[in-house]
């Protein structure tokens, strides 16, 4: 649906994103990653038309954002990081409005733009001007132009930037609910929400791309080892030394130690193996308390972190 | 056609959202009511005074209504309206650019020039209810007097050519800078420079000095629409202006867009 061949944007000597390749396939959400300054929005701004790169070729439904610009923005919603909006207009008015330009249908729009409405969870705020709304409802207001249309590629800068908790969730369902049909690059430097939201990944660091993978993929790849935190209520000496037994346990340390000789302990079992299983029963065997059990994934903050990192020593 | 429209409707509704619309058509009624009622005023003293005295009436020669109330009224409204538009047209780019509204527009299916013409359509549309907005007072010089009528109608003409100028060259300043009071400042000062350019003329020698007259917007107006004269001259100096006003629009549209 969107193939971005060898991007390049320079802004005078400053460079915005240098030799960018991806794609995207048709009801795709792609999760874009990536410090501030990064570039995200830069490639975005290519995709979306507002302007053209300085080399490099970008198609969205096959055709051409520079040669055939007008087709690719009539295909594409578009909700900017700032979300800007006339703020001297009422909120159905500037929806018949951006739903006229963007070629929805004049008997249709009253209806399109209720739907939307609806979607969003504006109907609260129907009379309203949006210069008076609210962060949060301005968003809302900036995804549902972009929605108006029902376009089949969604470009959304940060859209869950300035939320509260519960409007987090609801739009972030939103825009789950939108993949399949439609086609999605979200922006975030929110990375759980990439977990939650995101079928694939792209890391993108000072202009280049970094990675690009699901986002279990890219976890299975960096990890080491597998690791587990334990709690135990027993003697820490004897602990240490019958776990440390196991065949499959590389490493054991005390993490935390509790009151009542509750610890928390630090286990690393050796690559490839599935170690959790063999503790539970040196913990029966010896009459001890096992008070919790969990391993500690790579979180997609480690990653990152690692990804643009290693970056910088290069 | 429909993107043109639709754009056209929006501007209309925002000035009227805003205060400034109501603000601008206020003042300038205000003062162009002031400056005609002392026109007005000092022409009906005029006469009186040539009434009752024939040595002063014979001083002041032909006393004739359209030369001395309805030509000065068109003069005048031309010099407020120098005033007034770059107020109407400053925020007309500079707003949508300093919000970043700009961005969501220019990645709408629309093309520039629709965006373009549209808010100068608007634009108009706004400048043409100010202007008529004057008629009363030349009801009022028809109730006392007989101006003729064909002088009325060309000093419309001419005051909505010279509008579209002025628009034109507003938006275009409005289109190069994110700073409204930059925007409306440059286009103030050009406009007053391109209304003043007659002047030096008569130092300059004699070619450059007909190629500013013929430049400069007063005798475009003056010497022309005010006095009754519909010349093709006139109306295509101020189209041209117009359009090469809103090429040069298009272009800065176009490098805003390379610039990023």
């Amino acid at each position: 649906m969107i193939e971005v061949e060898n991007l390049t944007k320079k802004y005078g000597n400053a460079r915005g994103i240098n030799d960018v390749t991806f794609t995207v396939e048709k009801g795709e959400i792609l999760g874009f990653l990536g410090p501030n300054g990064a570039g995200k929005t830069t490639t975005m701004r290519i995709i979306t038309c507002f302007m053209p790169a300085t080399s490099g070729k970008a198609r969205v439904a096959g055709f051409d954002v520079f040669e055939d610009s007008l087709e690719v923005r009539k295909r594409i919603g578009y909700l900017p990081e700032s979300v800007p909006l006339y703020t001297d207009m009422q909120v159905p008015v500037y929806l018949e409005f951006v739903g006229g330009l963007k070629g929805v249908d004049r008997r249709e729009i009253k209806s399109r733009v209720g739907q939307v409405m609806d979607d969003c969870g504006l109907n609260g705020v129907a009379k309203k001007f949006i210069g008076e709304l609210s962060k949060g409802y301005r968003q809302r207001v900036g995804l549902a132009q972009a929605l108006i249309n029902d376009p089949e590629v969604l470009i959304l800068d940060e859209p869950t930037i300035g939320l509260d908790p519960k409007q987090i969730i609801e739009i972030r369902s939103l825009i789950k609910g939108l993949g399949g049909r439609r086609t999605v690059i979200l922006s975030t430097h929110i990375l759980p929400e990439v977990s939650m939201t995101c079928q694939r990944v792209i890391i993108i660091n000072e202009g280049r791309l970094v990675a690009v993978d699901t986002p279990q993929n890219l976890t299975a790849q960096l990890q080491r080892s597998q690791q587990f935190i334990v709690r135990i209520g027993g003697p820490e000496k004897e602990v240490l030394s019958e776990v440390g037994k196991i065949n499959t346990v590389s490493k054991v340390a005390v993490k935390e130690s509790g009151a009542d000789g509750i610890n928390s302990y630090m286990v690393e079992f050796k690559k490839d193996s599935d170690g959790g299983k063999d503790i539970p029963p040196v913990i029966v065997r010896k009459n001890w308390a096992l008070y919790e059990m969990r391993p500690i994934g790579m979180s997609l903050e480690d990653i990152f972190i690692k990804l643009v990192t290693e970056e910088k020593i290069h | 056609m429909k993107n043109f429209f639709l754009i056209f409707q929006k501007e209309l509704r925002s000035y009227f959202n805003s205060p400034i619309a109501f603000v601008v058509i206020t003042i300038f009624l205000i003062i162009s009511g002031y400056f005609f009622y002392n026109i007005f005023a000092t022409f009906s003293t005029i006469s009186f005074q040539a009434m009752t005295n024939a040595i002063l009436a014979r001083q002041y020669g032909q006393l004739n209504i359209t030369e001395m109330v309805v030509r000065p009224f068109f003069a005048n409204i031309s010099l407020f309206m120098l005033i007034m538009l770059p107020m109407l047209t400053m925020r007309i780019f500079s707003e949508e650019k300093k919000s970043g509204t700009i961005e969501l527009l220019l990645t709408y299916p629309v093309k520039d020039s629709e965006v373009i013409l549209g808010k100068f359509a608007g634009c108009m549309g706004i400048f043409t209810i100010m202007i008529l907005l004057t008629l009363p007072c030349i009801f009022l010089i028809e109730l006392f007097g007989e101006p003729e009528l064909g002088v009325v109608v060309s000093g419309y003409v001419g005051l909505f050519c010279m509008g579209a100028a002025f628009i034109s060259l507003g938006i275009f300043a409005s289109s190069v800078t994110e700073n409204q009071i930059v925007a409306a400042v440059v286009s103030f000062g050009f406009l007053l420079i391109f209304f003043m350019m007659g002047y030096s003329a008569g130092f300059a020698s004699e070619s450059i000095g007909d190629v500013l007259k013929y430049l400069s917007f007063m005798p475009h107006m003056y010497n022309s629409f005010a006095k009754g004269v519909l010349d093709t001259e006139d109306i295509m100096y101020y189209m041209l202006f117009t359009l090469f006003c809103i090429f040069l629009n298009m272009r800065s549209l176009e490098s805003k867009r390379w610039r990023g």
